[in-house]
Formats: C-alpha cells, sequence, structure tokens
C-alpha cells in the first residue's frame, strides 16, 4: 500500500480551513486543513451538480458536529469525512486517504 | 401469490402520480405496473412549461427518471402509442405492434389543444402549446419571425403571450369573446387586465373571429375575421381550450359524454369496472377539470379504489391565482355572481391599478366568490374561507380593503379552521401542516419535504410561512433572527459586539459568543462586518478561510470554474488607452467580452493561473479592481450631463466619479449601487438604485432605497436641492446605518421596508440626528474610504498571496474539464451535450475547442 502514496505539497502551503486541488495521477483531489484540530480530508474536486473541479474553492460549515464543504457554484454541502452530499442523500462523491509524512502532505489515489 | 397487471396508458403528470403513488403503498408489492406513453419521454411538469423558456431544461421539467423507474419496477415504453382495447381478452396493442395484458387499465391520456377549424390553420407557422416538442418549435418559429398571435385570451393563452414575448416577438392576443378571461373573470376584472397586458406592450384584440388564414402581405400570414378586419403576422399559436383525450374510449366502446371526455364514477371507474380514467381525459359529473390538483385527487382515488381502500372523488374547486405577465389574477368559486340572491362587494383602486370583488350570499354570511386583479394577497384568506363554509366577519368589505397603517386587516391564518387547504396543489390542509410542526418540522424547507406543501406551483409558500411562525408562536417557541446555529444573535446585535469589543478575527469572536466551527453563512457575513468595521486586506491569512470563492480571488466564479475580470470604470469613463488595453488582453487570453447591465466590461473566463498575469496589465495601465465579486459597491452609473446634453443641469459624470472614488470597496450587508443623473429625464435610471442622485436647477435630489432584480422597489425621495457637501454628508450616513443595521445580504430596499418608522424615522436618524449618532457614523465611514486600497494591486505584489492562483498545487496543468465552443466570433462554454460529442445532434456546432 505504502508505495501508492503520491506526496503533493508542503503542508506549510495549507492555511485553515480552506483548500487547495492536487493533481493524483488522472483524479482532481481537494485537499482541507481544518482551523482547530488540523485535521486534514481529501475528496474529489469534481463538484458532480456543476459538473466542474472547483470544490477546494468551497467554504468549510460545520452542521451538528459534521464538517462539510459547501459548493461554490450552488452551494450544495458535502461531508467531508465521507463525501455524502448533505443536500441530497443519493449523492456521493470520492474520498481519500490523506496524511502528512515529515511535512510533506501525501494523498492515496 | 402473481401479481396484478396494471397498465397505465399516458405518463403524464396524473398517470405518473398514480404510479408513483402505487408503487409507494403498502401494498405497492403486489402490483406489476406498465406504462406506455406517446411523448418520447417520462412525465414532466406541463405546469411549469413556460419556465423552459427564461432557461429550465426537460431535465429540470422532469418528474421522475428512468432510474427511478427501474428501481420499483416500473416498466416503461416510450414513443408507443396505445391503439387499440380488447376489452373481453384484457389486452392493449400499440402502434408499434406491442400486446400486452391487463388485470386493470388505467387510462391517464390527458388532452390535446384545440384547434379551431380555421381554413389555412394548418401551416407550417400554426402552432400549440403543450408539450416540450411544441416549445422547441415555438422557439424555431419565432427566430424566423417577428410578430406572433396567440389565439385564444384564456389562461393558457395569456401564458403562451407571454412565453412568446420573452421569444422577442411582437405579441397580439385575439379572443372570440368580448373579454379577456371570460371564464375566471367578471367584466371589470377583465378589462383592468386588458389594459394592463396592452401597457406592458401586448396588444389585445377582443370580439373577434377568424375566418380564414391567407398569405400576407408584410408578414408571413394574414388572419382575415369576421368583421372585415385583418391582422399580419408570422407566427400563430392557438389556445383555444383543450379537449379531453378520449379517442380510445371513442374506439373501444366506453361511455363518453356529450361534448367528450371519459365517463367516470366516483371511484374513477368507466363504464368497464376494469378500466379507471383519471386526468384530463375523465369526465366527472359531466364537468372535465383542466387543472393537475383535480387529477392529482383522481389518481389517489383510484390507487385506494384498487388497493381496497374506499375514497372517492367527489369534485374539486377550479380557484386559480397566477401571474400572468407580471399581472396578479385570482379568481374563486362563483366568480360572476351567478348565485342566486347573491351580493357584490368591489373595491377599485385607480391609481394602482388594482380591483377587487366579493361575492357573498343573500345573507351576508358566507363567501361564494371572489375576482382579484392587480393584488392577490387576499387570496389565501379569502380561498379558505369560501371552501369551509365559514361565517363571514360581520363587515365583509374588510377582507378586500387595504390595510391602514397600525389596524389589523381582514382575517389572519389564524383565524382559518384546520380543515383549511393551504396548498391546493397538493391538499396539505392547515391542520396537516400544524401536526408536521408538532413533528418537528419547523422550517418552511423542512415543512415542504415532510408534507409537499409549495412543491407544486409555489403559490401557497407565503401562507405556509405565516402558519408555521404562528404555530411556533402558540408553542411558546421564539421564532428567532439567530444568523445561524453557531451565534445565537442577529446580524445587527454580532455587528454592535464586534464594534464595542473591537473584534478583528472571526476565531475570536466564534470562541467568545458563538458555538461549532461556522458555516458558510456565519462567515462571510462576520468577514463582511469586519471588513466594514476596520478594512483589513480581505485576503489576510486570518480572512481567507471566511470568504466566498469571489472574494478569495477577486473575481467571479462561472459556471465551469473559470472567473471573469471586471476592472472598474467609474461612472461608466473609459479613455480610447483604456479600450486598447482591455481589447489586447481580451484577444490574448482569448476572454469572451461583453458589456455588462452595469455600464462597464466584463472578460470572461479566465483560469485561476491567468487572473494574476492579466490583472497585472490591468493594474500598470491604471486600472483598478471592480469589485463585482464583492457585497460592495458595485457601479455608480451616469448620464453624460451638463458636459454635452443639451438638457443637462449639473455635471452628472463628475459627481459620479467622485461617489464611485469614495465608496469603492466598502463592504456592505449585500451589494449597493449607485447613478446619477444630469436632469429630471433620468437617463442614469438614478430611481432604481439604492442611492439615486438627479440634478436640479438648485443643486441635487437624493433618492434611497432603489432596487432593479427580482423585486423591483423605486427609490424614496429623500431630500431635494443639496449642495454637493451635503449630499455627501448625507450619502456617507446612510450606507453606514445601513451597514450597522441590516441584516445579512438584505438589500437597501428590503432594508427600509422592515425599518420601523420607514421613511420618515430615517430622516429623522440622518438629517435630524435623532440618534446623535451621524458623528459616529461619518467617522467609521471616513476610516473606510481613508483605508481604501486596490486588492489586485496588493495582490500582484505578493508573490505569497498568487501561489493559490493555479488549478492544481502540484502541476501547472490546467483544468483539462475546460472546453469551448466558438459563438458569433467568441467563445463560450461548451454545454454536457456538447462536450459528450452532440447526441442531439440537430445543431451543428461550429468547432468544438478542448482546452490542453
Ligand atoms: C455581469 C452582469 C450582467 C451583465 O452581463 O450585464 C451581472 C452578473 C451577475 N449578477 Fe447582476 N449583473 C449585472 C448587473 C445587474 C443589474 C443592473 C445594474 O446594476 O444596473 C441588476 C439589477 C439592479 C439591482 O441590482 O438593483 C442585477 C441584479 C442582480 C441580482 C438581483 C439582486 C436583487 O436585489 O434582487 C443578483 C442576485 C444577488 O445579488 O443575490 C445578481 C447577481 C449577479 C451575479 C453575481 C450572479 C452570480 O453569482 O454569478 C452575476 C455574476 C457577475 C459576474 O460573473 O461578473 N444580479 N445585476 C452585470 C454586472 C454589472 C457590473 O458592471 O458590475
Ligand atoms: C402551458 C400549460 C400551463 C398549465 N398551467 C397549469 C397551472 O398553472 N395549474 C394547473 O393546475 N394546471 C395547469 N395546466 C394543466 C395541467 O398541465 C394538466 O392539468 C395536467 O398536465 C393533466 O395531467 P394528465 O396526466 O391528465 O395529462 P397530460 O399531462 O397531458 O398527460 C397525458 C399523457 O398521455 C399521453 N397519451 C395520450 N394518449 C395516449 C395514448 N393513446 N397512448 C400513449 N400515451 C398517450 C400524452 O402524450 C401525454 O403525455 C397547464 C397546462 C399547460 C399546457
Ligand atoms: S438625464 Fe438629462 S442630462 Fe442626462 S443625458 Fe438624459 S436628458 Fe441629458
Ligand atoms: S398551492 Fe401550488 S404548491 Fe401549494
Amino acid at each position: 500500500m505504502s508505495d501508492s502514496w503520491i506526496s503533493v505539497c508542503d503542508e506549510s502551503v495549507l492555511i485553515p480551513d480552506t483548500g487547495i486541488c492536487a493533481k493524483v495521477g488522472n483524479e482532481h483531489v481537494a485537499i482541507f486543513k481544518v482551523a482547530g484540530s488540523g485535521e486534514l480530508f481529501a475528496i474529489s474536486n469534481v463538484c458532480p451538480f456543476g459538473k466542474a473541479s472547483v470544490l477546494s474553492r468551497g467554504l468549510i460549515g460545520e452542521t451538528n458536529g459534521a464538517l462539510y464543504v459547501a459548493s461554490p457554484l450552488l452551494k450544495q454541502r458535502f461531508r467531508l469525512n465521507d463525501g455524502v452530499c448533505l443536500d441530497d442523500d443519493e449523492v456521493t462523491i470520492a474520498t481519500y486517504p490523506v496524511r502528512v509524512t515529515e511535512g510533506q502532505v501525501e494523498v492515496a489515489a | 401469490m402473481s401479481k396484478q397487471k396494471i397498465v397505465v396508458v399516458g405518463n403524464g403528470m396524473v398517470g405518473h402520480k398514480f404510479i408513483d403513488t402505487l408503487v409507494n403503498d403498502t401494498k405497492g408489492d403486489q402490483y406489476e405496473i406498465t406504462t406506455f406513453s406517446e411523448e418520447p419521454r417520462l412525465a414532466y411538469d406541463r405546469v411549469q412549461l413556460s419556465a423552459y423558456f427564461s432557461g429550465s431544461t426537460a431535465e429540470d421539467l422532469a418528474m421522475t427518471t428512468p432510474q427511478y423507474y427501474d428501481e420499483r419496477g416500473v416498466r416503461y415504453l416510450l414513443n408507443d402509442k396505445v391503439t387499440g382495447i380488447d376489452k373481453a381478452a384484457k389486452t392493449i396493442t400499440t402502434e408499434k405492434g406491442d400486446v400486452e395484458s391487463y388485470d386493470k387499465l388505467i387510462l391517464a391520456t390527458g388532452s390535446y389543444p384545440f384547434v379551431p377549424p380555421i381554413p389555412g390553420n394548418d401551416q407550417p407557422h400554426c402552432l400549440v402549446y403543450r408539450t416540450i416538442e411544441d416549445l422547441e418549435a415555438m422557439t424555431a418559429s419565432a427566430k424566423q419571425s417577428r410578430i406572433g398571435v396567440v389565439v385564444g385570451g384564456g389562461l393558457l393563452g395569456l401564458e403562451a403571450a407571454n412565453a412568446l414575448k420573452n421569444l422577442g416577438l411582437e405579441v397580439h392576443v385575439v379572443e372570440f369573446a368580448p373579454r379577456l378571461m371570460a371564464v375566471q373573470l367578471d367584466e371589470a376584472g377583465g378589462n383592468l387586465l386588458r389594459s394592463k397586458i396592452e401597457a406592458l406592450g401586448v396588444q389585445v384584440h377582443t370580439g373577434k373571429a377568424t375566418q380564414n388564414i391567407v398569405d400576407g402581405q408584410d408578414n408571413r400570414y394574414r388572419m382575415e375575421f369576421a368583421d372585415g378586419t385583418h391582422l399580419e403576422t408570422d407566427m400563430i399559436l392557438f389556445s383555444a381550450g383543450i379537449r379531453p383525450q378520449d379517442e380510445l374510449a371513442r374506439q373501444f366502446d366506453l361511455d363518453i359524454g356529450e361534448r367528450g371526455g371519459i365517463v367516470i364514477n366516483n371511484e374513477c371507474q368507466t363504464s368497464d369496472p376494469d378500466i379507471y380514467a383519471i386526468g384530463e381525459c375523465a369526465l366527472w359529473n359531466n364537468r372535465i377539470f383542466g387543472l393537475v390538483a383535480p387529477g392529482y385527487s383522481m389518481a389517489k382515488v383510484a390507487v385506494s379504489h384498487l388497493t381496497g381502500g374506499d375514497d372517492t372523488f367527489e369534485g374539486a374547486d377550479m380557484s386559480t391565482k397566477l401571474k400572468l405577465l407580471g399581472v396578479e389574477v385570482g379568481s374563486i368559486g362563483d366568480a360572476h355572481g351567478n348565485t342566486q340572491g347573491s351580493l357584490s362587494y368591489v373595491y377599485s383602486n385607480g391609481a394602482e391599478q388594482i380591483y377587487k370583488r366579493l361575492i357573498v350570499s343573500a345573507d351576508n354570511k358566507k363567501l361564494l366568490g371572489a375576482v382579484m386583479v392587480g393584488d392577490t394577497s387576499d387570496y389565501g384568506t379569502l380561498l379558505p374561507i369560501m371552501l369551509t363554509g365559514m361565517d363571514l366577519p360581520s363587515n365583509p368589505e374588510t377582507l378586500i380593503l387595504p390595510v391602514s397603517d397600525g389596524e389589523a386587516g381582514g382575517m389572519g391564518v389564524d383565524a382559518l379552521p384546520d380543515e383549511a387547504q393551504i396548498c391546493s396543489c397538493l391538499d396539505v390542509t392547515k391542520g396537516d401542516l400544524i401536526e408536521s410542526i408538532h413533528a418537528g418540522n419547523q422550517t418552511v424547507a423542512d415543512l415542504k419535504s415532510c408534507t409537499g406543501a409549495g412543491t407544486g406551483c409555489g403559490g401557497c409558500a407565503a401562507m405556509v410561512g405565516q402558519v408555521l411562525n404562528a404555530e411556533l408562536e402558540k408553542m411558546g417557541v421564539e421564532v428567532n433572527n439567530n444568523i445561524c446555529a453557531h451565534f445565537d444573535y442577529s446580524r445587527q446585535e454580532l455587528f454592535d459586539i464586534v464594534r464595542t469589543k473591537k473584534y478583528t478575527s472571526f476565531q475570536q469572536l466564534l470562541s467568545d459568543h458563538g458555538q461549532g466551527h461556522g458555516c458558510e453563512i456565519c462567515k462571510p457575513a462576520v468577514a463582511s462586518m469586519l471588513a466594514t468595521q476596520w478594512n483589513e486586506y480581505v485576503l489576510k491569512d486570518e480572512h481567507l478561510p471566511l470568504q466566498d470563492t469571489n472574494d478569495v480571488f477577486l473575481g467571479n466564479m462561472q459556471k465551469d470554474g473559470t472567473y471573469s475580470i471586471v476592472p472598474r470604470m467609474a461612472a461608466g469613463e473609459v479613455t480610447p488607452e483604456g479600450l486598447i488595453v482591455i481589447g489586447e488582453i481580451a484577444r490574448d487570453y482569448n476572454l469572451y467580452t461583453k458589456l455588462t447591465g452595469g455600464q462597464r466590461i466584463d472578460l470572461f473566463g479566465a483560469q485561476l493561473h491567468e487572473l494574476p498575469p492579466i490583472w497585472k496589465r490591468l493594474v500598470d495601465a491604471g486600472f483598478e479592481t471592480g469589485h463585482a465579486y464583492g457585497k460592495s459597491l458595485r457601479t455608480v452609473k451616469s448620464c453624460v450631463g451638463s458636459t454635452w446634453c443639451r438638457y443637462g443641469m449639473l455635471d452628472s459624470v463628475s459627481m459620479a466619479i467622485l461617489l464611485e472614488m469614495r465608496y469603492k470597496g466598502m463592504r456592505t450587508p449585500h451589494k449597493v449601487k449607485m447613478a446619477v443623473s444630469g436632469c429630471t429625464r433620468e437617463c442614469a435610471e438614478a430611481q432604481s438604485k439604492d442611492v439615486g442622485v438627479i440634478a436640479t436647477d438648485k443643486g441635487w435630489n437624493l433618492y434611497l432605497c432603489g432596487n432593479g432584480g427580482m423585486r423591483p422597489r423605486h427609490a424614496d425621495l429623500f431630500a431635494t436641492d443639496l449642495d454637493d457637501e451635503t449630499l455627501i454628508k448625507y450619502i456617507d450616513r446612510f450606507y453606514m446605518f445601513y451597514c450597522h443595521t441590516a441584516d445579512r445580504l438584505q438589500r437597501t430596499s428590503v432594508w427600509m421596508e422592515n425599518l420601523e418608522g420607514g421613511l420618515d424615522y430615517l430622516k429623522d436618524v440622518i438629517i435630524n440626528d435623532k440618534l446623535g449618532i451621524c458623528d459616529n457614523l461619518e467617522e467609521d465611514m471616513s476610516r473606510v474610504i481613508d483605508t481604501y486600497e486596490c486588492e489586485w494591486k496588493k495582490t500582484i505584489e505578493s508573490p505569497e498571496r498568487l501561489k493559490r492562483f493555479a488549478h492544481f498545487i502540484n502541476s501547472d496543468a490546467p483544468d483539462e474539464n475546460l472546453a469551448y465552443v466558438e459563438e458569433r466570433g467568441q467563445r463560450r462554454p461548451a454545454s454536457e451535450a456538447e462536450k459528450r460529442g452532440f447526441p442531439g445532434g440537430e445543431q451543428a456546432i461550429p468547432a468544438i475547442e478542448l482546452v490542453d
């Protein structure tokens, strides 16, 4: 497994509670760092409603303890830990394992 | 046990409702359902058909999907018309030759548009309005036409007229009867509707019988009328009523009515007990119901009867409320006062063009009907009173008289009994709503998804909200105006906290006064307050997570994830050199270029990595950001004014530039717009702006709180004949007072409407300094003005910031999902169909360019 981790950037690049988009193989992966806990999440960057690669540019929010990103296009919310859309339970987007190793953010995809 | 075979002929609104109700029934799994549709697609929302012209697609209108049917085991055959019924063998046959057996057959074949038998009515640009294909034909015809005539001035005809108007045609309505909407309106109501519609540029011809359609002289066709007059046009749309689609019943011996329609009993069975008919094809008690709600009731009754229930159909109310060409029209019950001995109350307001009439019983106790034109706000109160047979108040006229200040008018939702129907589309009563509220659905959105109320035509949404608030209040739940779940404060309260305790960061404010992690509602709202108060650089690390993407990348995100670029062009003034620079940039980066409605230029389609170099060139040429992305000052529109115009009283361009330079960059609860006109001809449309200024021979007149947009509002005249200095002082105070007290995303128009004391109060605060805060307001404003800096200039100067302007953090590759098509010499985003390689096919697309 370990050789499928791909290093995408320096951790210091991530500003708490914002996202960036990384190219991992052919996938567009949105990576977020949560303010406070510093926890990292990686989900697909493509908004399935707007069909554009933009989710890393959405706002992070929380409802009843669950963290989500709101699509910058039409504001549908996607839960960060499992990709479930909170506004349409038939829609789920991909999530990816993410970690920091020696200051480098790594994603497995 | 083998399943019962159900065949549904017609997959329109009602056929689908039947299927949906049956599969969701507890006994749903005992049936095997097959449905046939003559149309190429599954059921769609015919009621909202006109929305197609304002951009809705066939997909948006769809009421179900193939997956939904597949998952529930419903078989569907599209493009397959049922042409035969064998009642003895219990089979049907289709045009394609399919044979299908049934245990129960459901006819839901709807109706078809009636085209009067006028010679020449079958020519290519003679159309009807019922299906998505009809709409496509209308759109195609409109492209080759200048004038369009709608034959029929009823409900649908007027809706069709609106559609043609939106397609850009000169529109005429030709009606046989002496007035419009003869079924629903009385004479006075019909006349007022006519004058309103004519004022909108639609020409109405009543009492005209068309006899012939021949070739025209100046236009494609000429319609010749019985009275010897004629009218030329390029297309004709027939909307002269509907006829039940009862062909199958006629051919295969089911009882039909004298004037058509498949006869049904209270259980919705036809003369063959194994065959049901529902929706617009069915005739009950000698009546056809041309609305969707009665069809839905029939669908439910048929399901109930099939599954052993005992629901019956008992007729339906045909009251309607709608907005035709922007004119509100309502009709309830006996609108013509046909009931023996009935009395009328009439309210007619010539100045505001409102007409209302109540028809009440001879003893003045019961409401029988009502007509409303120009204002249907009473519809929601009147309809339940009529339907439930409640007693009227002793002065029934109070129900339609306008409410004068401070006095409660008519009867509120509170007075309604629980049986009162609030949503007629989905048949939801006040009692249903209350039950659902008590079960925990305490927002309008929850109520909608739980009861379905408001998901049809949407006309009852305000009533649903009123029932909710009234009930919550009764339950002792405080109806709060908290900004969101993370702060138990309104925006105004939060702003007071920020100001008095001098907060400069969201995190600190949240940990001291809020809970949780924040969300997409409170973050931008707090960012806006911090910016109004302290005006720090919006892209500071601390503020970055609070901003919408538009503010983060200082451009407006477009549908494909690219951004637009709007340089400031104060007052719409631009030098030729400036224009050349913009033109060169647009050419070099292949940006779609368009003038905005705000008197400046918008460049569309820049990718993240292109934004900084583009802005570098703009800044070097002396341009600044136009804040098209911010909740902030947009533009100050100007007319050319006294410098050139022979009517100009003062120099409107210089004033507009002064104002735009003064307030640029100021963050506000919602965006604000201004305009300055050089004289009362008002070429800059100042009275439709948040702040409008018009020159007079004695100075400036100041108008406040106007709005275009979704709900236009004329600005109020606030002060007259001001000198430059006083004008600016008042505007400073006004903006800051708005910033301190408005709700999030509340335009000044709505803010004003909710301001207790209204315009007079605002004058007291700003002119007479009633609250003694004017000094503070001016101080706060001067801080904003003094700390202005162009965000783009600052951004391109800091390499740290520029790192974020890339699609990928780990690659220079652009977003390969972007695709463009050339149109009129520029590029635009390719549609999904175009990206998939145009399976739709008919339209030739010149070129598709994929970004490499
Ligand atoms: C570009 C422009 C259309 C155009 O091609 O002409 C435009 C485009 C947008 N308008 Fe507008 N509006 C534009 C002039 C207007 C005008 C006309 C005017 O300003 O004189 C109006 C009506 C006047 C008014 O606001 O009172 C207008 C009323 C709206 C509204 C409705 C506001 C309301 O209170 O009802 C919205 C929605 C909103 O803000 O919530 C909106 C929202 C938008 C947004 C921001 C929607 C969005 O989130 O994508 C569009 C993005 C702009 C972009 O990508 O650059 N736009 N919009 C115009 C930009 C003017 C400019 O130079 O900045
Ligand atoms: C422009 C427009 C605006 C409207 N606005 C409103 C409104 O505001 N409020 C309101 O209440 N109502 C409105 N209506 C009316 C509403 O759309 C109808 O009442 C409703 O669609 C009736 O549903 P239905 O299923 O009976 O008929 P339809 O929706 O017409 O469905 C019948 C289907 O059966 C198919 N079919 C017919 N014969 C056969 C056959 N032999 N084999 C296979 N398939 C067959 C037809 O092609 C059609 O698809 C409007 C209608 C139009 C056209
Ligand atoms: S508003 Fe008056 S001054 Fe300005 S352009 Fe129009 S007519 Fe001329
Ligand atoms: S009345 Fe049409 S949705 Fe409620």
